[in-house]
């Protein structure tokens, strides 16, 4: 299942992918032969004259020079296969990401996806190199040696069958032993690796509170951890190497000693030239015999590490698939609108949860209709669902029962690139990518105007620091926007948004570390430019949201009330509450 | 500061292994005899059953299968005995070889770490998050195969190589330059093909770095991609990267590949050409040149040589294929160095924070917590201990200040906090509230002025007394891994169980850790992952609180919380401020409205200071931040 969802991303390279097996079986045909002809090589400078070294010489600079092209073709196109399937695979993750609702996303974190894409990535793309070239070559070496062998002599072939498995069994109860063992001490360099990032990140308070001391030690022993169970494991793997050397020296001795009785037992006797008549085997069979020992067992050892690797890699191979086998939960239906008649939006019924399965609903039963070009304020606690129900306007997720209108029409019956472009959406957790601030204002507008970019930036109250920066809007914007402060990032982000020019703009929080005054000069601006947008404004201050034409008062998951400020002070205690609470310290505050 | 040393791969080879050998000596000495004796044995194998043949079958071809017997099992014996030998020496000399390794790894990470702490925190301002990480992660593997697998290698290969040369010579010294001339060519190859392999290596690692800062960008911003329906022009973006990615790697590895198969039939190569040089030699009768004198070829010699050659040329390929390794390897090692080389934090502070209690009027010190504290302060001059009493009073005189040389961000800034009381900083974004703080702490060294804590200049404190006496609430709150009870223990690790209850009664986190499945001994992963913004904010209070510090600096968080939490982390903080100088860095004017003395900062200078009444009486910058909120009711 795995392996077919991955294979799909081989695509164009499978040629190359095939041929690199064909050439390898090439090389190794060659490197098995050579030995051959070289034999006969040493048999012609026995002899009388020049010509069958010759001979023989070019026959093996042939050879050679095949072998060569052979195993040249096979290494780069085997760096093709696997680099382009590697490139196909990362192009199929992020496509597929692309296609994600915010429920998908939310089931991967996104450093999780990031691990897919670059990490994962690269272990299949090695596993899939290690396949087409290894995975052919060491058994079919395995095999032509064996085969090579049973022509010399069948009886001395059975010393090898004899050995082989010992080999074998001995190293998969190795592999089966230390798997597991190296897969709890991956785990426990991750943990050891975070507790670095950790004491890098938190400097200042490892500091403040003079704790270095402290920190060394707990790193020392989570070190010293590591090392104890690392150290046991690889005692046990350096097992591997003596026992192959084992049976590598007692095939030599048996194979010496048998084979030496043998040649003798059987031998023919000398004929009339002098020269001996050979039995079952002769003494320089024995020699190659030897020779094949060596290959017999390096292949069979190389074969186990090659399936360590990708045992090892399929593990990442499984995450990746894990991806590309998700569906995407909203799609946009055949023959929708692609037309957003007006900014009014309504909640009929609705019942919402983040997960299928979950069976408490994030919103339960939410009626509400607004009109076009209003103005409502959302406020409630943290959980309240007030994030959870402005999200369902753009359709970032669908309900679970009743449904959401925008425009008259049900969310589900319009295209989804065209809803959205309809309703821009400040996130909460909002950001900035890397480039000037003008790109990442024209996220908005692909086209708009360096007029329209400022204009909508003047809107956000963002003009005027973005124009005390050296170079204005052709600021560099680090990744994450770390170079601007909390409260600019917010404001671009909300110029942003207005440069759709939307017919539903909705902030979810998006003026928190905007300072009050010019907060308010952002929804006076809003009032009086944009009158027609309908303005969903979520809020933790009931100063920004206490102008709204109406405010509803979010709890548990249901509308507690809706109602005006002054409506809201007298008659909801929920509202009240948070409005005091928020001007306790002075009287100002209030008026 | 010192320009990063720029050493060559000889100087950190070198260093590498003296660090190796003055650690292990004798495990790395016995190891290298393992080796030794295993190849000794596996070299012998072939001249085994040259024995074999010449002493035992053809004898035995005329003198008959029963003569051959006790010769036979003798030399199987001594083969066995010496086959038996190899196996334990390949035994010990991996399994040393492991245990090596590990204590070598651990050794070199404590090093890193322990350096790591004793850095300035000028350095990791200075310094990406992503690149130190990648020191212990990427570079440490790298130096670990340096150390474990490319030196054993050339070591090996090197012993091989040079018994091999020796034996040629003894042979023939023409045929043995024919193998030399190829030597060269192989070396030659290894190092063109190599070369460009390791440079494209390098370069891929550049655009997978590349490629990875535009995925994580994206993989977070995703929700902000859907929103704007941008998903064509980040796959655009992504095709470049991934297309530009896929070009160096296939080249990288490419030229990896076709190493192998290249050195491989030159090896090939040299066996043909040395068996028409030796051929023609021997037919032509040409006197052959050895190291003990002249004698003319024999077609034995020349299956002797051959034999050797291939040998030879194995081993040479293989030390060809490791040296290119070292080189990639080289990188590597060069920055675990440089961060070992990293100059520490300096700290020559002679004044010292002691416990204190009051005997007939004077301050003396003691060994158990008092709950006062006092500064124990050494003249020189006369060999006098004074000890002046911890109250929290802070004086900062006409301070300037850069990050960089050159490039002052503050200037002439005098702050006068008396014991008690609150200090608060207001202005806008790169202003200096932040940069105020960072000098009290001496996490940086003012360029001209004082600091006085108490009346001392706070250059002749020792800087871990300085930083004890001084708590700190961040705006990013940084939890550790552990439980919570460890991460609030954190602000004074000999608290006890109930200081650390009543620390996070203080803070008002008490209720909420109660709330979690295992109380105070939930485990926190991941920076507290697991809980909300404000709860971290109520710990980091908990943690000041049990630190229970003279003076206080907090940085206000400006992230948004509910309105019912951020009432209870201010509640908390009140608590803790109370009875403590505090500095306070404020986002929320009610905050500032509390405090006792505001400064205003522009451009790195006080512009304004003074209580909320007199500046707002003074009708300037701070009466415009605080009445702008109304302007428009």
């Amino acid at each position: 299942m795995v392996f077919k969802t991955l294979s799909k991303s081989v695509r164009e390279y499978k040629a190359s992918a095939v041929l690199t097996s064909l050439f390898m079986v090439g090389e190794v045909m060659l490197e098995c032969l050579i030995p051959l002809v070289m034999a006969q090589l040493i048999n012609g400078l026995g002899g009388p004259s020049m010509s069958p070294v010759v001979k023989f010489g070019c026959v093996l600079i042939g050879m050679a020079m095949t072998s060569l092209l052979c195993g040249v073709l096979s290494g780069r196109l085997a760096a093709k296969a696997a680099t382009g399937f590697a490139k196909n695979l990362r192009r199929d993750l992020f496509y597929k990401v692309q296609t994600f609702s915010f429920g998908n996303i939310d089931r991967f974190s996104s450093a999780g996806l990031v691990t897919r894409l670059t990490t994962d990535v690269t272990n299949v793309q090695n596993a899939f190199m290690m396949i087409i070239r290894m995975a052919v070559r060491f058994p079919l070496m395995f095999c032509t040696a064996l085969i090579m062998a049973f022509a010399i002599n069948v009886k001395m072939t059975c010393i090898f069958l004899g050995i082989v498995p010992v080999l074998g069994i001995g190293m998969g109860l190795l592999i089966a032993k230390v798997y597991p063992m190296f897969d709890g001490v991956f785990k426990k360099y991750d943990a050891l690796n975070d507790s670095v990032q950790e004491n890098i990140k938190g400097m200042r308070v490892v500091k403040t509170y003079v704790r270095e001391e402290h920190e060394k030690q707990k790193f020392e022993r989570s070190a010293e951890d590591i090392r104890k169970t690392f150290t046991r494991a690889e005692k046990l793997i350096a097992l591997s190497n003596p026992l192959m050397w084992f049976c590598v020296f007692a095939a030599t001795l048996l194979i010496s000693g048998l084979g030496a009785m043998l040649t003798v037992k059987s031998f023919g006797g000398f004929d009339a030239a002098g020269d001996p008549v050979w039995g079952e085997l002769s003494t320089g069979e024995i020699a190659s015999l030897f020779t094949y020992i060596g290959q017999i067992f390096s292949s069979l050892m190389m074969l186990a590490m090659v399936l360590v690797m990708i045992i090892m890699a399929s593990a990442s191979a499984k995450r990746i698939a894990e991806v590309l086998q998700e569906k995407s939960e909203i799609v946009s239906p055949e023959n929708a609108l692609t037309h957003v008649a007006d900014g009014s939006v309504d909640f009929c019924g609705v019942d919402f949860a983040y997960a299928t399965d979950s069976e408490k609903n994030a919103l339960e039963n939410v009626e509400l209709h607004i009109k076009s070009g209003e103005t409502v304020g959302f406020i409630g606690g943290t959980g309240s669902g007030k994030t959870s129900l402005v999200q369902l306007i753009p359709r970032l997720y669908d309900v679970r029962g009743g449904c959401v209108k925008v425009g008259g029409a049900d969310v589900k019956a319009y295209d989804v690139d065209a809803l959205r472009n309809s309703v821009a959406m400040v996130l909460q957790k909002n950001l900035l990518f890397s480039g000037s601030i003008a790109d990442n204002l024209r996220w908005g507008d692909e086209n708009a105007t360096d007029e329209e970019v400022q204009a909508a930036a003047r809107l956000a109250c963002a003009d005027e620091f973005v124009c005390g920066f050296p170079d204005g809007y052709d600021t560099h914007i680090e990744q994450g926007g770390s170079n601007v402060s909390g409260g600019q990032k917010q404001r671009l982000t909300i110029a942003r948004a207005l440069l759709k020019k939307p017919k539903i703009l909705i902030l979810d929080d998006s003026t928190s570390a905007v300072d009050t005054r010019t907060d308010a000069l952002i929804r006076k601006a809003f009032r009086e430019n944009i009158p027609d947008t309908t303005k969903l404004i979520i809020a933790q201050r009931t100063a920004s949201v206490m102008d709204a034409d109406r405010i509803v008062v979010m709890d548990g998951g249901r509308i507690a009330a809706v109602g005006t400020h002054e409506e809201l002070l007298c008659s909801c205690d929920i509202y009240r509450e948070i409005h005091e609470l928020q001007n306790r310290d002075g009287g100002e505050d209030a008026a | 500061m010192k320009t990063e040393r720029k050493e060559k791969g000889a100087p950190v080879m070198g260093r590498l292994l003296r660090y190796l050998f003055s650690r292990y000596k004798g495990r790395l000495f016995a190891v290298l005899l393992c080796i030794l004796v295993a190849s000794a044995a596996h070299v012998s194998a072939s001249v085994f059953l040259q024995r074999i043949i010449d002493d035992c079958i053809t004898p035995a071809l005329t003198d008959g299968y029963a003569s051959m017997f006790p010769r036979l099992f003798v030399l199987m014996g001594i083969m066995g005995g010496a086959f038996a030998l190899a196996v334990v020496c390949v035994f010990f000399h991996t399994r040393l070889m492991a245990v090596v390794a590990h204590l070598f790894l651990k050794q070199i990470r404590k090093d890193m770490f322990e350096k790591m702490e004793s850095l300035p925190v000028k350095y990791f301002d200075t310094h990406t998050h992503g690149d130190i990480m990648s020191t212990y992660t990427n570079d440490v593997d790298a130096i670990m195969q340096l150390a474990m697998q490319c030196i054993p290698g050339i070591v090996c290969s090197a012993i091989m190589i040079a018994a091999y040369v020796g034996v040629m010579l003894y042979y023939s010294v023409w045929l043995t330059c024919i193998v030399f001339g190829f030597a060269v060519l192989m070396i030659l190859s290894a190092r063109v093909v190599g070369g460009i392999s390791s440079r494209n290596f390098v370069q891929q690692q550049k655009t997978i770095a590349k490629a990875e800062g535009y995925i994580e960008e994206m993989m977070n911003g995703q929700k902000v991609v859907k929103v704007f329906c941008h998903e064509r022009a980040a796959k655009e973006g992504f095709d470049a990267i991934n297309a530009e990615l896929c070009a160096c790697a296939d080249k990288a590895n490419g030229f990896a590949n076709i190493l192998g198969p290249i050195t491989g039939n030159l090896g090939n190569l040299l066996y043909v050409v040395l068996a028409f040089a030796g051929g023609a030699m021997m037919f032509a009768d040409v006197a052959n040149v050895h190291c003990f004198g002249v004698n003319t070829l024999t077609a034995g010699v020349i299956v002797s040589f051959l034999a050797m050659s291939r040998s030879f040329a194995n081993n040479v390929m293989q030390m060809a294929q490791t040296l290119t390794a070292v080189v990639q390897a080289g990188a590597g090692a060069r920055r675990v160095f440089a961060l070992i080389d990293q100059p520490s934090e300096t700290d020559d502070g002679y004044v010292t924070l002691v416990n204190a209690r009051e005997e007939n009027g004077r301050l003396v010190e003691c060994a158990e917590r008092t709950g006062r504290w006092a500064w124990r302060h050494p003249h020189v001059a006369d060999g006098s201990v004074t000890y002046t009493e911890v109250k929290g009073d802070i004086l900062l005189d006409d301070v300037d200040f850069g990050y960089e040389e050159n490039k002052t961000v503050l200037h002439g800034v005098t702050v006068y906090a008396k014991p008690g009381q609150r200090v608060a900083f207001v202005g806008s974004t790169g202003a200096g509230k932040t940069t105020i703080t960072n000098l009290i702490n001496r996490f940086y060294d003012i360029a001209d002025g004082k600091i006085r804590y108490d009346g001392i200049n706070i250059n002749k404190m020792k800087k871990a007394d300085l930083r004890r006496s001084l708590g700190m609430v961040l705006q990013d709150t940084n939890l550790f891994t552990g439980t919570v009870r460890e991460n609030i223990r954190y602000g004074r690790l000999d608290a006890t169980d109930e200081e650390v209850e009543a620390a996070a009664r203080l803070a008002g986190a008490h209720d909420f850790i109660m709330h979690l499945p295992h109380g105070y001994d939930t485990p926190l992963t991941a920076d507290g992952a697991n809980l909300s913004q404000g709860q971290r904010q109520l710990l980091s209070i908990a943690r000041a609180a049990v630190a229970d510090a003279p003076v206080m600096i907090m940085d206000e968080a400006t992230s948004s919380i509910d309105t019912r939490t951020e009432a209870i982390v201010q509640e908390g903080c009140n608590r803790l401020m109370q009875g403590r100088t505090v500095f306070i860095i404020a986002h929320r004017l009610s905050t500032v409205r509390a405090a006792d003395v505001i400064m205003v900062l522009e451009h790195g200078r006080i512009i304004e200071r003074g209580n909320h009444e007199q500046l707002i009486a003074q009708k300037g910058k701070y009466y415009q931040l605080y009445t702008g909120a109304f302007e428009l009711e």
